[in-house]
């Protein structure tokens, strides 16, 4: 699954199965495609217990028995350092787990050796799910199964994952599986050899029995406090947990009487498993093709390169917006008419059935035309954007992203992959901050889950089309440029880039200082989206989460502002008061009191703010309905807006506190209420001033 | 002394020692990253920091700071 499409599906079900299997491999390598074409629906997504970090788990049938699948976090190695690796480590060597497939990437294969080789040293039954065996094809790289397969003695599967026939032969596999028997699979050097052979000899067999002894004895030599912390808690009693520490201490002396310390046994160590995956690969790979990958390093010539690079990203920016606000025109006209139909019959039915005025009142002129509106014209263009940006990211082109703006996220203190998470964030702003695990040190992913909001998720982006094609880019009176809505809407994102990098600086200037931490990023080979499956299974996802989160927030917001617009203490509505209460601060910053309120009331869901806005203008008013955008000019128009107006609004909306969603993940992934506020004062504070600047600027100078 | 980051794009070397330590020592070894190892620079940033490495088989961006302390020959 993509990191945009983290679907927060928690299906209620009692999973029934009679074995589980551990699904394992590096990152990129299409695992999430393996669990997906293995367990389709039947699959439960949530948090591994106490951490933050993702799971997934799901069930399949085959034979005789029933499988639980558990996804592991991808990991280039068991010798983990960050808490993905630990999450992925933990439940492949001492979770309760049948078998493991571990899932490789046929067109990188040396590299995910090394985890494979890893896993088969600590003695766990597995698989070799040789995955991406198209994309091998396509490179003209051959790969010698049946010599891969005994040289590590273990069956290997080719697949392509994405073809779920191609699985049946791994589940085959998965059936018969014996136990792995193999004695050494990796040789060490002599001086390694000897310490092994003495640890070995001083472990009591008592704490062998659910791993080889061998791997004991290494990963005491490893001395990774939180293995063997892990291997501790995995023995059963207090008897053999003292046995455990007697053999780390005895292993501390074996070290000090060879003069050897845990360091350099672990760069030999180390060094040995990638020298043996490298024979290994030699042996079993043949490129027909020398110049396989020249196709992706041409690209990333151009993309990446000094003159086209920053072009180009912005280039596929305004593209995809104009894509965007293109595509989301005609659907959102057609629906809008023909909802507005059917509220013209259900004022009908209402008066048919002698209903009274304030019944429909809150269910049709509250309720439904909210929804309606929500609907119509914030439902288009967000079905349109996020399978944009799904194929964008299946393409392997974000990273690149990433690549070429680390250097100015360095500048700000900040870590490149910041530059991912913004682009979630262009999604959905709670999806960007839950992607922010992928930055490992803590300072800097407080930083990007802070500046997140700074970049307009896709619930505002159809009130800033709507406004910029009707203030900022008519070209004449009835005539919406279209390109030209594209441009300016660009030039409001970079606004907001550039916003996202200043607020950084100032943060790792102030609150969150220290330095940058370390960083590598893999850039993985440019791979053909699926266009068509992935286009249908996002326009479905999106619509289903849109036209869900509308029944939950829509429906009942517009019921509680027609409530409010239509009860009178004294002379006014409780809305009136409310409006009257933020008009001064509104005026203040070139916006109105009604603008603030909505804006105040669409805490829950940012695509509510302007269906409020022009809600609250038509109670107090005309009731017309508001089927296109010419109408909708008008309206605000006849409100007091000016081009400032829509500026101003289009600032704030850029600039704002969070909506409640994204403010409950950030409590969540923080587990702070300090920086919970902060991520909602901060972008609040500069889009207040932005505002009160572009006032000035307006009405000195223009 | 040679170093991974004097290298431009399309030239390669063998590494011979590291020289970082904790993490970042740790991560490069994770991604196949050794003495004796064959290192290819594909690409540089537009910015000329981060650089794109070839490391057995899969391409890694590596900043500046951290490839001067890669010795090669």
């Amino acid at each position: 699954m993509g990191i945009l499409n983290m679907n927060f599906k928690k299906t209620k079900s009692s999973f029934e199965y009679n074995k589980t299997l551990a699904l394992a491999g590096n990152p990129n390598v299409g695992k999430s495609t393996v669990f997906n074409s293995l367990t389709g629906l039947k699959q439960h997504t949530g948090n591994w217990p106490g951490k933050t970090v993702s799971s997934a788990e799901g069930v399949f049938s085959f034979g005789k028995n029933s499988y639980l699948l558990v996804d592991t976090p991808g990991t280039y190695s068991l010798m983990a350092q960050s808490i993905d690796e630990e999450v992925a480590r933990n439940f492949i060597c001492f979770g309760k787990n049948d078998a493991v497939i571990i899932v490789c990437d046929a067109t990188c294969l040396q590299r995910n050796l090394n985890l494979a080789l890893q896993i088969l040293e600590a003695g766990k039954r597995a698989v070799i799910c040789l995955n991406l065996m198209d994309e091998a094809d396509r490179k003209r790289i051959k790969i010698n199964v049946k010599a891969l397969s005994g040289m590590l003695k273990i069956p290997v599967i080719p697949t392509t994952a994405k073809d779920k026939k191609s699985l049946i032969p791994l589940m085959k596999a998965i059936e018969n599986i014996s136990d792995n028997s193999i004695e050494t699979i990796i040789s060490y050097p002599a001086e390694i050899e000897t310490l092994i052979k003495e640890i070995s000899n001083i472990l009591p067999d008592k704490l062998c029995t659910k791993h080889p002894k061998r791997w004991i004895s290494l990963k005491l030599l490893e001395n990774n406090s939180s293995l063997l912390k892990e291997l501790k808690n995995s023995l059963e009693t207090a008897d053999e947990q003292n046995l455990l520490a007697e053999a780390i201490l005895k292993t501390e002396l074996i070290l000090k009487n060879h003069e050897i310390t845990y360091e350099s046994v672990n760069d030999t160590v180390t060094k040995q498993i990638l020298l043996t995956a490298e024979e290994i690969a030699e042996k079993s790979i043949s490129y027909d093709e020398k110049k396989y990958c020249e196709r992706d390093r041409k690209t990333d010539k151009v993309l990446c390169s000094r003159k086209f690079g920053y072009p180009i990203m912005l280039l596929l920016l305004s593209l995809v917006f104009y894509i965007t606000i293109w595509g989301a025109n005609y659907p959102s006209t057609a629906l809008s008419t023909f909802l507005f139909k059917i509220q013209v019959l259900l004022e009908k039915a209402f008066v048919f059935l002698h209903a009274p005025d304030w019944l429909s009142g809150i269910l049709i002129h509250g309720m439904y035309r909210t929804l309606s509106w929500v609907v119509s014209v914030m439902l288009p263009p967000m079905a349109i954007f996020f399978p944009i940006f799904t194929l964008l990211e299946d393409s392997g082109y974000l990273p690149r992203i990433a690549y070429c703006l680390d250097n100015s996220f360095k500048k700000c203190c900040a870590c490149g992959k910041q530059a991912l998470t913004m682009c979630m964030g262009f999604g959905c702003n709670a999806a960007g901050v839950i992607g922010c695990r992928i930055i490992t040190s803590p300072r800097e992913r407080l930083l990007a889950i802070i500046t997140n909001s700074f970049v307009p998720c896709n619930g505002r982006f159809p009130a800033l089309i709507s406004l910029i094609t009707i203030f900022l880019a008519s070209v004449s009176a009835g005539f919406f440029s279209v390109p030209l809505s594209a441009i300016i809407l660009t030039g409001f994102i970079f606004l907001s880039v550039v916003m996202t990098f200043a607020a950084t600086k100032i943060l790792s200037k102030t609150l969150l200082k220290g330095t940058p931490s370390s960083f590598t990023l893999e850039l993985p080979p440019y791979r053909k989206p699926q266009i068509g499956s992935v286009i249908v299974r996002s326009i479905f996802d999106r619509t289903w989460f849109v036209l869900k989160r509308s029944a939950l927030v829509a429906a009942p917001a517009g019921i509680f502002l027609w409530v409010l617009a239509n009860i009178r203490l004294g002379d006014l509505t409780i809305l009136k008061y409310i409006t009257l209460y933020f008009e001064p601060l509104g005026k203040m910053m070139g916006l109105d009191g009604v603008i603030l309120t909505a804006f105040i009331l669409g805490l829950p869901a940012n695509e509510i703010v302007l269906p409020i806005a022009v809600m609250s203008y038509t109670s107090q008013g005309v009731l017309s309905p508001i089927t296109s955008l010419t109408e909708m000019y008008n309206l605000l128009v006849s409100n007091g807006w000016t081009v400032l107006t829509a500026l101003n609004f289009i600032l704030f909306s850029i600039f704002h506190w969070p909506c409640s969603t994204t403010l409950i993940t950030i409590k969540k992934e923080t587990g702070s209420f300090k920086w919970t506020a902060i991520s909602a004062i901060l972008p609040t504070f500069f889009g207040i001033f932005l505002c009160i600047i572009s006032k000035i600027v307006f009405t000195f100078f223009l | 002394m040679n170093t991974l980051n004097q290298l431009f794009p399309g030239e390669s070397a063998h590494v011979t020692k590291i020289l970082l330590n904790g993490s970042m020592r740790r991560r490069l070894l994770d991604l196949g990253l050794c003495s004796g190892t064959y290192v290819e620079c594909i690409s540089e940033s537009p910015s000329g920091n981060p650089k794109a490495y070839n490391i057995r088989g899969a391409v890694i961006a590596i900043r500046l700071e951290d490839s001067k302390k890669i010795l090669i020959s």
